[in-house]
C-alpha cells in the first residue's frame, strides 16, 4: 500500500523535474547558467492559471488531445515498476495495454493537431505517426526479449527479471535492447537527434509543431504529460540498465530517483553534443533501433 | 425444435425477402419497407436460434440430413458452436444494412435498380447463412456460388458506370478462380474420404491432407481477400452501394475465414508449417493492406484495404491456433482461435460502422474523394462521434473492442516465446512485431482519414452546406458503435461462445475448460473504465475552468501568416506521403510532377497515386499478354461439327491408351 502511494506520488510530482535537469545540463555544456532547475514546474503552473484561445475550426477533439494523452500516460505510468517495488497495476498482459495506451494518446494528439487545419500541425502529426510505425515494433521486440528472459507476460516481473536473474548469457541481448530502447525513448519524447524541442522554426519540429495552437491549461497539460511520458519510458530504459550498474541489489527507492536524474543528464548530454538529424534520415535511426532490438531477440533464442 | 430449424427458417426468410419487393411498383417505398421488415424478422429468428443454443436451452451440435433428388448431393445441414459464431454477424449486419438502405437507396430516387438491389442483398444474406450451416460438399458449393453471384449482382447495381462494370468483372473472375480451387478441394475430399459429407476425418494421412489444406487455403483465401489474392476486393467494395460494401466487408469476407477454419477442423492435425504458412500470409496481408490503405484518397477504397489488414490479423490468429494444434499447445489454440473469432465479430462491428458512415458522407457529398471533404465535424457532429468510435476501435486502441481481440493475439504470441511452460516456438512470436507495426500504421491511416474528412476547414463548397443524415441512417451506426463500446468494456460477457468454438475446434484433451476464464478480463475492464473515468474527470475540470475564465476564439495560428485558407491545409496525400515513402518498396507509388525551372517558375502541379501492385502491375499485364497470345489457339475453333466430333474421338483414344497403360 505504501509502495503504491509512493509510486503515485513520484509519478505525479517528479516528471517536470526531468526537463529541468535536461535544460540545466545543456546550459552547463554551453557555459551558461540556464533556467532554474524547477522552471518546468513554474511554466506548468503559469499555464494552468491562464485562460485560453481556441481556433474557430476546432471541435471537441482539440480538447480531447491533451485530456486523453494525460489520462493514458498516467494509466501507463501505473503499470511500470519504479525500482524494485511492484507497480500498482499489474496483471497478465498489461504490457499490451501499456503500449497501446501510448497509441491512444498518439491518436488523439495527432487528431487534435489536424483539428486546427494548420499546415504546420499537419506536418508534425504526419511525422509523429510515421516514426511511431518504426518505434512501436522496436518496443515489442524489446518486450519479447524481456518476456523470454523472465518467462512472464506482465511488466513488473519482466522488468525485474534482468536484475534478479542476471547471467552472462543474457548480457548481450540486454545491451542490444538497451540501445534500442534508448533510441525509442529519444524519439518518443521528441528529443535531439529526432526532434528539437527548442527551435522556433516550425518546419523542423514534430511535437512542438503539433501543439502550436494549444494554449493556457491545455498547453500546461501537454507539457506535464510529455514530462510524465519521459519518466515512464525512462523507467523502462533504467530497468534494463540497472543490472549493468555496480551495486544493483541496493538500487531501490530514492536511489532509483537519482538514476532517473542521471538519465536526464545523459539525455541533456546527447542533446548538447549532437545536432538534429535531417527529417528524412530519422527513419534510418529508428530502423537502427528496430534492428538492435531484433538482433537482441535473435541472440537470445539462437 | 432446435436452433438449427430456427436458423434454416431465418436463412429462407432472408433469402427470399428481396423477391417480395417485386410485388410492389418500382418506386414504392412500402415495398422496400416490407423487404426490410422481412430481413429483420429473419435476423430475429436466426439470432434467437443462435443465442438460445448458446445458453444451453438447446443442445449443440445438431444436424439435419435429407436425401434429395440432386445426384450426389444430400441436404445435410448442421449447427455447432463454430457455425453459430459465424452466424451472428450474418444475422446482425445485413438487417441493419437493410434499414440503412431505406434511406440510402430510396426506391423513389433509384426506381431502375432498387428492387434488384433488394433481391440480391437478401439472397446474399440467406446464402451466407446456408454456407455456414451446410454439411455436404455439393450443398456447400451451391450456397457458395449463390453467395458469390448475389454479391456480384448487389455490388454492380450501378452497371451503367464503366468503373462499376470493370470492378464487377474483376470480382467475378477472382471469385471463380477461388471456386475452381474449391472444386478441386471437394473432389480431393471425396477421393480421400469416399463421400461429400463434411465430417471430420482424423484418420486421413497427413500426406493426403496437405494438398487439400493448400487447396482450401487458396480457394477460401480468394474470398477472404488474403494478400496476393485480394485483387478483386478494393474495386468491388469501393463501387458497391455502401450498405452492400458493409456486408461484403463485414460478413462475406469472413465466409472465406469460416471456410479455412472449417476445413482445418475437418482435416487431421497437420504439420507445423500449416500454421506457419497462415502466419506469413497473415503478416503480409496486415502490413501490406494497411500500407496500401494509407495511400488511397478514395474513402471506400481505403476502408477496403483496411479490410485486407483485418483479415490478415484474423489469419495471424488462425496461424497461431494451427501451430498450437500441431505442437499440442492448448493455450496457443485457445488464445489464437478466440482472438481470431472475436476479431471476426469486431471487424463486422467497426467496419460495418465505418462503411455505413462513409456511405452517409457519399450520400451527402456525392463524391468518394477525401481531398474535397474536410471540416464536416461542425456540420455533422453525431456522424463525427460515430466515426471516431469506429476509428479508435479499428486501430485496436483501448478501451474499445478491437483492443480486446488483439490483446488475445498478443497473449498467444507471447506464450509462444516461452512464457508459461516449455515447448516454445519463438519464430511464431515474431508475428507480435508485425501486429505492432500494423497497429502503428492503422493509427496513421485512420488519424489521416478522421482529420481529412471531419476536421480542419472545409475544402470545397459542397462541404459547407452539409447536414446530419436522417435517423434511418444514423441508428444502425449507433447500434454498431454501441457494440464496439460494449465489447471493449465488458469482454468477459462475449467470451463464452468463442470458448465453446475453440473447444470444439481444438483436439480433445488439448484445450482445457476454464482456460478463457483464467484470462484477466476483469482487470482489462477495470483498466478501461479507469481510463474513461480519468479522461472524463479531466475533461470536466477543464470544461469548468474554461467556463470560469472564458475561452477566446480566434483564427488558427499559422506562424504569422495572416490569411490562411483551406487549401493550405495538409492534404490526405501529403499526410500519407511520409508513411508511403517508408513502405515504398511494397507500394511502388506513382508520382507525377512538373519540373520547376528558372527563378520565377510557372504554376506547377503534383499528383500522387498508389496503384495496387498485384492487380495493376502483375495480374492485368498477365491477362493482357494472354489476350494477345491465346487467340492463336482459335485455330482449333473451326465451327464445323465434324471437326469437334473428331476432337472427341481423339481424346477418347488418348484416354483409352492412358487408362490401358495405367491398368497394366
Amino acid at each position: 500500500m505504501l509502495d503504491n502511494l509512493i509510486h503515485i506520488a513520484v509519478l505525479l510530482l517528479v516528471p517536470p523535474l526531468l526537463p529541468g535537469v535536461i535544460a540545466k545540463t545543456k546550459a552547463w555544456f554551453a557555459g551558461r547558467d540556464g533556467p532554474p532547475l524547477f522552471q518546468p514546474y513554474y511554466d506548468i503552473a503559469k499555464c494552468l492559471r491562464r485562460g485560453w484561445v481556441v481556433s474557430e475550426t476546432t471541435t471537441w477533439i482539440f480538447l480531447a488531445g491533451p485530456v486523453v494523452t494525460l489520462a493514458a500516460t498516467l494509466l501507463a505510468g501505473l503499470m511500470v515498476p519504479l525500482g524494485r517495488a511492484h507497480a500498482p497495476i499489474a496483471f497478465t498482459g498489461d504490457l499490451v495495454l501499456f503500449a497501446y495506451l501510448f497509441g491512444l494518446a498518439r491518436f488523439f494528439t495527432t487528431s487534435a493537431a489536424l483539428d486546427t487545419g494548420s499546415a504546420f500541425e499537419g506536418m508534425g502529426a504526419a511525422r509523429e505517426v510515421t516514426f511511431a510505425c518504426l518505434s512501436e515494433p522496436a518496443l515489442f521486440f524489446a518486450f519479447l526479449v524481456l518476456a523470454k528472459i523472465s518467462g512472464a507476460f506482465s511488466l513488473t516481473p519482466m522488468l525485474h527479471a534482468p536484475t534478479v536473474a542476471f547471467s552472462a548469457g543474457i548480457a548481450a541481448p540486454l545491451i542490444l535492447i538497451l540501445i534500442g530502447l534508448f533510441i525509442v525513448l529519444l524519439a518518443e519524447t521528441c528529443r535531439i537527434p529526432v526532434d528539437d524541442p527548442n527551435t522556433h522554426l516550425e518546419l523542423t519540429m514534430i511535437h512542438e509543431a503539433m501543439v502550436l495552437d494549444h494554449s493556457g491549461p491545455l498547453f500546461g497539460i501537454i507539457l506535464y504529460a510529455a514530462a510524465m511520458k519521459m519518466l515512464v519510458l525512462g523507467t523502462l530504459v533504467l530497468q534494463v540498465l540497472v543490472p549493468f550498474l555496480p551495486g544493483r541489489d541496493v538500487l531501490r527507492g530514492p536511489l532509483f530517483l537519482v538514476l532517473l536524474v542521471a538519465l536526464a543528464v545523459l539525455i541533456g548530454g546527447v542533446e548538447s553534443v549532437m545536432a538534429r538529424l535531417k527529417m528524412r534520415h530519422v527513419p534510418y535511426l529508428l530502423v537502427g533501433a528496430l534492428l538492435f532490438c531484433g538482433f537482441g531477440f535473435i541472440l537470445l533464442i539462437r | 425444435m432446435n436452433g438449427l430449424s430456427f436458423v434454416c427458417v431465418a436463412a429462407l426468410l432472408m433469402g427470399v425477402s428481396g423477391v417480395t419487393g417485386y410485388l410492389f411498383p418500382s418506386r414504392s417505398a412500402i415495398g422496400q419497407r416490407v423487404v426490410a421488415v422481412l430481413m429483420t424478422c429473419g435476423s430475429a429468428v436466426g439470432l434467437s436460434g443462435c443465442l438460445l443454443s448458446f445458453t444451453g436451452r438447446w443442445a449443440l451440435p445438431c444436424a439435419l440430413d435429407h436425401a434429395w433428388s440432386l445426384p450426389g448431393c444430400r441436404f445435410a445441414v448442421g449447427l455447432d458452436a463454430l457455425s453459430a459464431v459465424f452466424l451472428l454477424p450474418v444475422f446482425v449486419l445485413p438487417a441493419l444494412g437493410a434499414w440503412y438502405g431505406l434511406a440510402y437507396w430510396r426506391a423513389a430516387s433509384h426506381p431502375a435498380n432498387a428492387r434488384r438491389l433488394g433481391a440480391a442483398y437478401g439472397a446474399l444474406a440467406g446464402a451466407m447463412a446456408l454456407v455456414v450451416i451446410a454439411r455436404d460438399g455439393v450443398l456447400f458449393l451451391i450456397a457458395w456460388e449463390a453467395m458469390a453471384l448475389a454479391a456480384y449482382f448487389a455490388a454492380t447495381v450501378e452497371d451503367d458506370s464503366k468503373e462499376v462494370r470493370r470492378a464487377g468483372w474483376i470480382y467475378l473472375v477472382a471469385t471463380h478462380a477461388g471456386t475452381l480451387c474449391l472444386l478441386a478441394f471437394f473432389a480431393g475430399w471425396r477421393h480421400a474420404t469416399g463421400s461429400f459429407m463434411l465430417e471430420a476425418a482424423p484418420g486421413m494421412p497427413v500426406a493426403t491432407a496437405a494438398p487439400l489444406f493448400v487447396l482450401a487455403l487458396c480457394g477460401f483465401g480468394f474470398k477472404a481477400g488474403l494478400m496476393p489474392a485480394h485483387v478483386w476486393l478494393p474495386g468491388a467494395h469501393a463501387n458497391a452501394p455502401s450498405h452492400v460494401s458493409a456486408v461484403m466487408s463485414g460478413v462475406m469476407l469472413k465466409m472465406g475465414i469460416y471456410g479455412i477454419v472449417r476445413a482445418v477442423a475437418l482435416l487431421p492435425v497437420g504439420d507445423v508449417w500449416w500454421g506457419g504458412a497462415l502466419l506469413v500470409i497473415g503478416a503480409i496481408s496486415c502490413v501490406g493492406g494497411i500500407a496500401f490503405a494509407i495511400g488511397q484518397r478514395d474513402i471506400k477504397r481505403l476502408l477496403a484495404y483496411s479490410s485486407i489488414e483485418n483479415v490478415g490479423i484474423i489469419a495471424l490468429g488462425l496461424g497461431l491456433a494451427l501451430t498450437g494444434r500441431a505442437a499440442d499447445r492448448g493455450d496457443w489454440v485457445v488464445l489464437g482461435l478466440c482472438g481470431a473469432l472475436l476479431h471476426v465479430w469486431n471487424h463486422g462491428l467497426f467496419k460495418g460502422l465505418l462503411f455505413l458512415n462513409a456511405g452517409a458522407l457519399i450520400h451527402a457529398t456525392g463524391t468518394r474523394d477525401m481531398e474535397v471533404m474536410g471540416g464536416l465535424a461542425k456540420r455533422m457532429p453525431r456522424m463525427m462521434v460515430l466515426f471516431a468510435v469506429g476509428a479508435v476501435a479499428i486501430c485496436a486502441l483501448p478501451p474499445f473492442n478491437g483492443f480486446i481481440s488483439e490483446w488475445l493475439l498478443y497473449a498467444g504470441f507471447f506464450c509462444a516465446v516461452g512464457v508459461r511452460g516449455a515447448g516454445d516456438l519463438p519464430a511464431v512470436s515474431l508475428a507480435a512485431v508485425a501486429l505492432a507495426m500494423t497497429g502503428a500504421l492503422a493509427v496513421a491511416c485512420f488519424v489521416n482519414m478522421l482529420g481529412r474528412v471531419y476536421l480542419g476547414a472545409p475544402r470545397s463548397e459542397t462541404c459547407r452546406h452539409m447536414h446530419e443524415p436522417e435517423a434511418l441512417m444514423l441508428w444502425p451506426m449507433v447500434l454498431l458503435a454501441g457494440g464496439c463500446v460494449g465489447v471493449g468494456f465488458f469482454p468477459a460477457a462475449v467470451m463464452m461462445p468463442l470458448e465453446a468454438a475453440a473447444a470444439q475446434w481444438g483436439r480433445a484433451g488439448v484445450v482445457l475448460p476454464g482456460m478463457v476464464r483464467a484470462l484477466p478480463f476483469g482487470r482489462l475492464s477495470t483498466a478501461c473504465c479507469a481510463l474513461a473515468a480519468l479522461a472524463a474527470a479531466l475533461a470536466f475540470l477543464l470544461n469548468r475552468t474554461g467556463r470560469a475564465r472564458g475561452v477566446r476564439v480566434g483564427p488558427t495560428w499559422d506562424c504569422g501568416y495572416a490569411r490562411p485558407t483551406a487549401r493550405m491545409q495538409y492534404s490526405a496525400s501529403s499526410f500519407g506521403n511520409s508513411v508511403v515513402g517508408l513502405t515504398s518498396f511494397l507500394l511502388w507509388p506513382r508520382r507525377c510532377r512538373t519540373a520547376l525551372r528558372g527563378l520565377f517558375p510557372r504554376a506547377s502541379s503534383f499528383k500522387g497515386l498508389v496503384p495496387d501492385t498485384i492487380l495493376d502491375r502483375l495480374v492485368l499485364p498477365a491477362f493482357r499478354a494472354a489476350d494477345r497470345f491465346l487467340p492463336r489457339l482459335r485455330v482449333m475453333q473451326q465451327g464445323r461439327t465434324h471437326v469437334y466430333v473428331f476432337y472427341i474421338l481423339a481424346i477418347m483414344i488418348v484416354l483409352l491408351l492412358w487408362g490401358g497403360a495405367g491398368s497394366h
